[in-house]
């Protein structure tokens, strides 16, 4: 338990580190791949979720985050390509695919309503901290006006996803 | 054959979608950047509300205590038929923070 914490909390620290050496100057190629890789990593959550819970509520908000964040990947995907910018991987995406393989061990092997509080309660910490790092760091380094406009939209997409996760973390309380 | 997979794919929301009232225009609402705009309106009972749907992700519109549940998909609109008068406060069941209000006067 307290071991888990502790992990949890290291990681914690290796992100933010990694976002703010990021923040120095992350190029539109690698706020792109941050992005991208953030989205993705939502939608694996969630279909762990849609394979692990019978719980309704929880079902239909991870399908809910699958389909939202695959149409933001799909967006991001088009633009880059209209763009013709290549995403470039970079600390901070390895960082976030680091620390959510953890999550992900770990979520793996809770079960039923623990399960369920606990990807509940990741989605609230996983929006809250993907929702700063795009309002601190991504959005306003990102020189594209396209893609500062699209990374705008998907803050407000995610914020509803906190919203809704906050809601659903009060009720399995 | 359509018409019945569609409503059937809307499941329990079959209901919700109807199809535009006889005679006048529908009344409509806008969803731009996670926001229904306006964000209140007034209709008169047996009116139909429209909800056009401009951002590229699925949105609904579900009354406070779900006596209705509109889902409104990406770049489309769907419509509801309101006829019993009051205040209705809905919002996006999948972005909790989007809200409306519909007035339903009697006529
Ligand atoms: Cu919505």
């Amino acid at each position: 338990m307290m071991r888990n914490s502790m992990i949890g909390m290291v990681a914690g620290l290796v992100l933010s580190t990694a976002i703010a050496i990021a923040a120095d100057k992350p190029s539109d190629p690698q706020i792109a791949h941050i992005a991208y890789t953030a989205g993705d990593l939502d939608i694996k959550a969630a279909k762990l979720a849609l394979e692990k819970s019978k719980n309704e509520t929880v079902r239909a908000f991870a399908n809910d985050m699958v389909r939202d964040h695959q149409a933001v990947n799909d967006k991001a995907l088009t633009l880059v390509k209209k763009l013709g910018v290549t995403p470039v991987d970079n600390e901070t995406s390895k960082a976030l695919i680091a620390q959510a393989e953890k999550k992900q061990a770990e979520l793996a092997s809770l079960s039923g309503s623990a399960f369920e509080k606990a990807y509940v309660d990741n989605e609230v910490a996983y929006h809250k901290m993907v929702n700063d790092a795009l309002r601190t760091t991504l959005i306003p380094s990102s020189s594209n006006a396209e893609l500062k406009s699209l990374l705008e939209t998907g803050l407000k997409i995610f914020e509803g996803h906190l919203h809704h996760a906050e809601m659903l973390a009060h009720t399995h309380h | 054959m359509r018409k019945i997979s569609g409503a059937t794919f809307a499941g329990i929301f079959q209901l919700a979608l109807t199809f535009p009232s006889q005679g006048g225009e529908p009344v409509r609402v806008k969803i731009t950047n996670l926001a229904f705009l306006p964000a209140e309106i007034t209709v008169q009972a047996g009116e139909t509300v429209e909800w056009v749907n401009e951002d590229f992700i699925d949105h609904t519109a579900t009354e406070t205590s779900e006596e209705w549940d509109v889902p409104i998909p990406a770049e489309k609109s769907a419509e509801l038929k309101l006829t019993r008068a009051g205040t209705f406060s809905y919002y996006c069941r999948i972005h909790p923070g989007m809200k409306g209000t519909v007035h339903v006067i009697a006529k």
